[in-house]
C-alpha cells in the first residue's frame, strides 16, 4: 500500500545541513495499522509526510496504492491526496465553522454534488458518534470532539490511507483511548489503513500491529509489535518498550538483591501469548536446593495477546541455576540475564 | 423656519449649510472609492506577499521582492509628496489634476500598499496548520485561499481595513487641500485660512465622529465574524 524507498530528505537549516532522513525505508501493508514511534526530532513527521507528497525525498522513492510520487504531476497528486485522509495533532480544523462545514470541506473540494455531500457528511458523523453535533461550532468541541471531527473530515472522501500526525498527543488518557478505539474501528470496519506517528508507546501498544522504531532521522528497529515489544534490541527500543512495560526491579527490591550473600542471578522473562504451556514457575521451587524470588510482574494486553513479564532471583549453586536457565528456555519463556554493579 | 435656521448657521460657520453637505459628500466619495480600489489591490498585493514569501505555497523570491520594495517605496513617501509626484499620472487617467476624481489615483496608490501590509499581517496570522490540512485534502492554490485563507483570515482583515480607511482619512483631507474638496478642503481654506474658529472646530468634531462610527462598525463587524471561534 505504501513503500518508502532509500529515502532521504536534508534541510538547509542557515549554513548547516540537517538530515532529517538518512536512507529510510519503509512498507506498509494494506490493513495494517502501522505505527513509527521517536522522540521529537527523530524524522518521523517528515517521514510522514512524504506518504502524501507534503514533503519531497531529495532522493529515494515513494510509492502509494501502485503509484510513484516522483512520476505524477500535481494535479495527479492533489487527486492521489483525497484518496489519503489525514490527522493532526492539534486538529486543524476551521474554528469558527460549524461540525458539519468542516467535515463537508473535502468533498465540496472534490466538486461533490450536494445532495451526496449532505448524506456522506451524515454518515461520517454517525460513524466517529458526533451526528448530534452537526450544527455545532467547533470552538464549542472538547478535544477529544473536535478530534472525532478531524477524523470524521479525513475519512469524508473515503479514503484508502490514513495518516495520523500524533492525532492524541493533545488529549487526555480517556479520550486519547476511545480515539485510538476509533481508529481501530476505522481500520476494521472501513478497511482503511492507517499510518500513524507518535512519541506514546501506548498508542503503539493498543492499537498497531506493526512498529517502526526511529531515532536521528533513521528506523532503528522495526517488526510484528508483538516482537519488538518483545526483544526490542536498541536503546531506544527499550527506552520505549520501558515507558509501557514495567522490566525493572522495584527500588525496594534492590537492596534484597545487593545484600544476597549467597551465589544468585537475576533473570528477566517475558511470555507473550500462551507461548507457555508448562507451570514454569512452580516447576522451577520445585527444584531441589533452588530458591526462587520473584521481584517484579507486570502483565500487559496487546494485539489481542498477553505479555507477561517476571523478574525472579534464583539463588543456588551456579550448576543448579545453569539448568534452571535451561527449563526456562525450553519452555518458550524469553530469557535475559539482569546484572547488578555491586 | 428653514432658512431662519441655514442663515443662523451660515452666520456662526461662515459658510452656507449645503456647502457643508457638499463637503461631506466629497469626502464619502473620495474615501469610499479608494478604499474599495485600494482594498482590492492592497489584497491582491498582500496575497502575492504572502504565496510567494519564503516557504509560502508558491515560493517566489523575485515577484516577492518586486512587492516587497514597492510597498516599501510608496509606504516610505509621506502622502503630499505622493499626491504631487504621481499628478502626471493623474493627468493620464483621469485627465485634470483637481477634483474628487482626480484625487482617487494618488490616494488608491497612497492606501493600497498600506492596506496590503494591514492584510498581509491577517493572512499571516493563520494557523500554518489549517493551511496544510487544506493542502492535505487535495485543495487547489486557488481553494486553499477562497476556502481557508480568506474566511479564516476575515475578521482579522476586517479590523485591518478599518485601520486603512482611517488612515485614508486623513489623506483625504490633504488631497482635499489640492483640489479634491471635501471635510479636509472645508477646514483649511475655510476654516484655517479665513481664521473661521467656530467651522475649524465643526470639521474637527464631524471628522472625529467619523472615525468613531467606522471604529465602531469595524469592530462590529469583525466580532460578528469571529463569534463563534
Amino acid at each position: 500500500m505504501i513503500q518508502i524507498d532509500h529515502a532521504v530528505k536534508t534541510f538547509a537549516d542557515g549554513k548547516q545541513a540537517v538530515h532529517t532522513l538518512r536512507d529510510v525505508s519503509l512498507t506498509v501493508e494494506k490493513g495494517d495499522i502501522y505505527g513509527i514511534v521517536g522522540f521529537s526530532g527523530a524524522g518521523k513527521s517528515t517521514l510522514l509526510r512524504l506518504v502524501n507528497g507534503l514533503e519531497k525525498p531529495d532522493s529515494g522513492s515513494v510509492t502509494v496504492a501502485g503509484q510513484d510520487l516522483s512520476g505524477l504531476n500535481h494535479k495527479e497528486l492533489l487527486l492521489l491526496r483525497r484518496k489519503i485522509g489525514m490527522v493532526f495533532q492539534q486538529f486543524n480544523l476551521l474554528e469558527g465553522k460549524t461540525v458539519r462545514h468542516n467535515v463537508s470541506i473535502p468533498l465540496l473540494l472534490a466538486g461533490t454534488p450536494k445532495k451526496e455531500i449532505e448524506a456522506r457528511v451524515k454518515e461520517v458523523l454517525r460513524f466517529v458518534e458526533l451526528e448530534e453535533k452537526e450544527n455545532a461550532y467547533v470552538s464549542q468541541l472538547s478535544g477529544g470532539q473536535k478530534q472525532r471531527v478531524g477524523i470524521a473530515r479525513a475519512l469524508a472522501t473515503s479514503p484508502d490511507i490514513l495518516l495520523c500526525d500524533e492525532a492524541t498527543s493533545a488529549l487526555d488518557p480517556q479520550t486519547t483511548e476511545s480515539i485510538l478505539r476509533l481508529l481501530q474501528r476505522v481500520n476494521r470496519e472501513m478497511g482503511v489503513t492507517i499510518l500513524l506517528i507518535t512519541h506514546q508507546m501506548q498508542v503503539i501498544q493498543m492499537i498497531c500491529n506493526k512498529v517502526a522504531v526511529m531515532e536521528y532521522g533513521r528506523i532503528v528497529e522495526e517488526g510484528a509489535v508483538l516482537s519488538v515489544f518483545g526483544i526490542p534490541r536498541e536503546k531506544v527500543t527499550r527506552r520505549f518498550v520501558r515507558t509501557v512495560i514495567n522490566d525493572r526491579i522495584p527500588e525496594k527490591f534492590i537492596s534484597v538483591v545487593r545484600n544476597e550473600t549467597r551465589n544468585q542471578r537475576v533473570e528477566l522473562l517475558k511470555f507473550i501469548g500462551d507461548s507457555v504451556k508448562e507451570p514454569l514457575i512452580a516447576n522451577l521451587c520445585r527444584m531441589e536446593g533452588l530458591e526462587v524470588n520473584i521481584l517484579g510482574a507486570t502483565i500487559q494486553e496487546m494485539q489481542g495477546s498477553v505479555m507477561s513479564v517476571f523478574i525472579l532471583q534464583l539463588i543456588g549453586e551456579d550448576a543448579l541455576i545453569d539448568r534452571a536457565e535451561i527449563q526456562i528456555d525450553g519452555a518458550g519463556a524469553l530469557r535475559e540475564r539482569m546484572v547488578f554493579q555491586a | 423656519m428653514t432658512a431662519d435656521w441655514q442663515e443662523r448657521f451660515k452666520t456662526f460657520f461662515g459658510i452656507k449649510w449645503p456647502k457643508l453637505l457638499e463637503s461631506l459628500g466629497q469626502t464619502v466619495y473620495m474615501l469610499g472609492l479608494a478604499l474599495l480600489i485600494g482594498a482590492v489591490i492592497g489584497l491582491l498585493l498582500a496575497l502575492l506577499l504572502v504565496l510567494c514569501r519564503k516557504g509560502g505555497l508558491k515560493q517566489n523570491r523575485m515577484v516577492y521582492a518586486i512587492v516587497n520594495v514597492y510597498v516599501n517605496i510608496v509606504r516610505s513617501m509621506p502622502f503630499i509628496i505622493t499626491l504631487v509626484f504621481v499628478f502626471p499620472l493623474t493627468r493620464l487617467i483621469v485627465g485634470k489634476t483637481y477634483g474628487s476624481t482626480a484625487m482617487l489615483v494618488p490616494l488608491v496608490i497612497f492606501i493600497s500598499p498600506y492596506m496590503a501590509r494591514l492584510i498581509e499581517n491577517s493572512l499571516l496570522e493563520v494557523s500554518p496548520g489549517v493551511i496544510e490540512a487544506a493542502q492535505a485534502m487535495g485543495a487547489t492554490t486557488r481553494q486553499i485561499i477562497t476556502r481557508f485563507l480568506l474566511p479564516e483570515a476575515l475578521p482579522s482583515i476586517v479590523l485591518a481595513m478599518t485601520t486603512g480607511t482611517v488612515g485614508l482619512l486623513g489623506a483625504t483631507a490633504m488631497a482635499g487641500y489640492v483640489g479634491g474638496g471635501g471635510v479636509g478642503d472645508l477646514a483649511l481654506t475655510y476654516g484655517y485660512q479665513r481664521y473661521n474658529f467656530p467651522l475649524l472646530i465643526l470639521t474637527i468634531v464631524i471628522l472625529v465622529v467619523f472615525v468613531q462610527l467606522l471604529q465602531l462598525l469595524g469592530n462590529r463587524v469583525s466580532g460578528k465574524l469571529r463569534q463563534h471561534r
